[in-house]
């Protein structure tokens, strides 16, 4: 399996040159076999285009896989609520929508999509099993509140709208692509003592100089952690929470900003930067490619392990309904690529996981796997993607190995039952 | 041919309207319909199911508090920002206008004015920050000459600094349309005034000001537009921690919650309307320009 697939990669960065080096030759055609769909790449232009979050959606990635692929890929970054209304109502002007699973459940059953066939895609069964029937990536992980990915996996057949028990089918609804997760970014240096806990974030201690993320779904979970931890109250699902837990929360969050407790509601990467780095906030909810940017501006920042675990967060890839052909044999192509291990290994040099984490592992030199998957101090000096030195030998990443990050998920990023009373509420904390 | 010009004639008008016609059906009337339209279907809370018709959007935007709540927001944000960015405008159109004698010096000034236009919006508001931060410039020189011995948290990440992004950024609003009115003055008047004894006040009161009227009722409309539609300067300046109409609503288009967002979009583009409605009958608009 691992030679096949390196092998494939290989031939198809020598087709790319080929077709590079002599487009204009008429009648030039190369085999693919790549996705079960023997398809002839002929002189024809075949372009893909995708449309996703800039943290996997970038001018790199893009060369890579123009590189590696006999067709065109063209990335676009796009924000959440726009890749979601032109999943909806614009789905034929892409043709794979990359939304995080958390808006599966607004955007699947809308029929503008078509289901993924696992049997024709040979990088499945490297796919982790938290997509899958145990809604894990190992036995004995949390399996978390909220939206589990392996419930919005599944669906009964190719133009289905519903959703089925994960892995009755083979028919999947989005193929998953990143995951990572998410805690308390802190300032070690102003706080000055150990944090393990997500109560710290509404510890009158740092009073003023907290801060939370200004999007009312994850915003409410990352303070329903808190109030959890703090003994206040035992949610039934966090992920998933009643009126009266909504209602429980946000006067919590009402009070504790009456009192001054939170210095600001961030709402994009950047200012959650920017705060780290000025020192207006010691600790809030955190990015963990945030937390990277902090450090490389040489201020301390730490992406803080928490023993009430992590606040988790997946990507997947979505086929619109129109495409048909070759055009859908060059995308099952693509995603085929993307999981085969080179791409793994650039994301993971961010600090992100791909779903087909184990073939990452032939893509990375033994000493950046330790440190990235494995949680041991590094043995080389490590460099992000992008060339910038991000860690020394000796340093320990933060929140330690892939099981101690993934292994760990409290809850996932998802949207509730009674997510319009949410935001109708929080639109309330917000007007206090 | 002469039936042609016959009928060219007499529709020249409608000719003559007819871009601005269509380009404003296309561009304006034609999304609002489509804004109502949606308004009008229903949300589950995941998905907006096209084509069941509901009201509930409208009536839980007058059954909830948060209603009051934020349109009382957006008023009191907007008085402020309008006394104030009436009195500096004012103030500069009239040193423009009066106290200046070159006209190059008057467009000099004039186009300086329009200098923070340059950069984009977002940079605009974000470059505040550094000036009202807790380790910003105005809170080390506060501390540094001991005026407090803590930094003023008020400065950023609040009510006032969204108001200070209002006013720095709309005075030229309010400007612009009062320079072009006073421009017009004619200055005959006010020596005529003069010579019959009229103090500078009374001129400032009973020839100035009536004369401008048009120039506040323009200017007032661009900055209540610029008020009540904005949230990023909210979200930036604020931190998130003010709500106003437009705040809400941008939340709410956020969590693709279309048909609610849609309602409150209408029912804030009412308010507005209103008011603009009342401006432009207290204040014969059209007659200045």
């Amino acid at each position: 399996m691992s030679k096949n697939t390196n092998g494939k990669a290989k031939t198809g960065l020598s087709r790319r040159n080929v077709l590079k080096g002599t487009a204009a030759v008429a009648g030039l055609a190369a085999g693919s076999t790549i996705g079960g769909f023997p398809t002839i790449w002929a002189q024809e232009d075949i372009t893909v285009r995708t449309v996703g979050m800039a943290v996997s959606n970038m001018p790199q990635l893009e060369a890579m896989a123009n590189e590696a692929l006999p067709f065109n890929v063209k990335q676009t970054a796009a924000q959440i609520p726009d890749i979601m209304a032109r999943g909806i109502n614009q789905s034929a002007s892409a043709d794979l929508f990359e939304p995080p699973m958390m808006l599966l459940r607004a955007m699947w059953p809308t029929g503008k999509f078509q289901a993924w066939d696992t049997t024709k895609l040979p990088e499945w069964d490297q796919v982790v099993d938290l997509y899958k029937a145990p809604g894990k990536i190992w036995p004995d992980a949390w399996y978390g509140d909220g939206q589990n990915p392996s419930q919005v996996g599944y669906t009964s057949g190719p133009e289905a709208r519903d959703f089925v028990d994960p892995g009755s089918t083979k028919w999947i609804t989005h193929h998953p692509v990143l995951h990572n997760a998410d805690t308390l970014g802190i300032r070690p240096d102003i706080i000055g003592r150990p944090i393990d806990s997500w109560k710290e974030l509404i510890n009158p201690e740092f009073a003023g100089r907290s801060a939370l993320v200004a999007f009312p779904q994850i915003g409410l979970m990352d303070a329903a952690m808190a109030f959890q931890a703090n003994g206040e109250i035992e949610y039934g699902d966090k992920g998933n929470m009643t009126r009266e837990e909504i209602d429980f929360s946000i006067d919590r969050l009402i009070d504790l900003k009456k009192s001054g407790h939170w210095r600001v509601l961030w709402s994009t990467f950047n200012e959650s930067v920017q705060l780290m780095v000025s020192g207006e906030v010691v600790i809030q909810s955190m990015w963990s490619p945030a937390v990277t940017a902090v450090r490389e501006q040489g201020v301390s920042c730490t992406y803080q392990d928490l023993k009430e675990g992590y606040r988790s967060w997946t990507l997947g890839h979505m086929l619109p309904r129109h495409l048909e052909g070759k055009k859908l044999g060059a995308v099952y192509d693509y995603v085929t690529w993307y999981h085969s291990g080179t791409a793994g290994a650039f994301f993971a040099r961010q600090g992100y996981y791909v779903v087909t984490w184990q073939n990452t592992k032939k893509y990375l030199p033994a000493a950046e796997w330790d440190f990235w998957m494995e949680g041991k101090p590094a043995t080389v000096d490590i460099y992000s993607p992008f060339g910038k030195l991000m860690e020394k030998v000796g340093a320990v990443r933060d929140g330690g190995s892939y099981k101690n990050r993934m292994g760990r998920i409290a809850v996932w990023n998802s949207v509730m039952d009674e997510n319009e009373y949410l935001t109708d509420r929080w639109n309330e904390f917000m007007a206090s | 041919m002469a039936g042609l010009t016959a009928i060219f004639n007499r529709y020249s008008t409608l000719f003559q309207i007819s871009p601005l016609v269509i380009t404003l059906t296309l561009f304006l009337v034609g999304p609002v319909i489509v804004i109502i339209i949606l308004s009008l279907w229903k949300f589950d809370g995941f998905m907006t199911l096209e084509g069941v018709w509901t009201f509930r959007n409208y009536e839980k935007i007058f059954t909830r508090s948060l209603t009051v709540t934020n349109y009382l927001q957006t008023g009191k944000m907007l008085l402020i920002t309008l006394v104030v960015t009436f009195v500096l405008g004012f103030t500069l159109a009239y040193f423009l206008v009066f106290d200046l004698v070159k006209l190059r010096t008057k467009m000099l000034l004039f186009l300086l004015c329009v200098v923070p236009f340059w950069t984009s919006a977002v940079i605009r508001t974000v470059a505040w920050m550094p000036f009202l931060g807790t380790e910003g410039i105005i809170n080390q020189a506060v501390v540094g000459i001991g005026l407090s011995d803590e930094p003023l948290k008020f400065l950023l990440f609040s009510e006032f600094a969204v108001l200070l992004s209002y006013i720095q950024i709309f005075t030229l609003f309010m400007m612009a349309p009062l320079f072009n009115v006073m421009a017009r003055i004619n200055k005959d008047l006010i020596e005529a005034a003069r010579d019959n004894g009229a103090s500078s006040i009374q001129i400032l009161w009973n020839i100035i000001l009536p004369l401008c009227k048009p120039g506040i009722a323009i200017g007032t409309i661009f900055v209540i537009a610029l008020v009540a539609s904005d949230f990023t300067t909210i979200r930036i300046l604020s931190g998130s921690q003010v709500g106003t109409v437009a705040a809400s609503m941008a939340n709410q288009i956020y969590n693709v919650q279309y048909p609610p967002a849609a309602a409150t979009a209408m029912i804030l583009l009412l308010a507005v309307l209103l008011l603009v409605g009342g401006i432009m009958r207290l204040v014969d608009v059209r007659r200045q320009l």
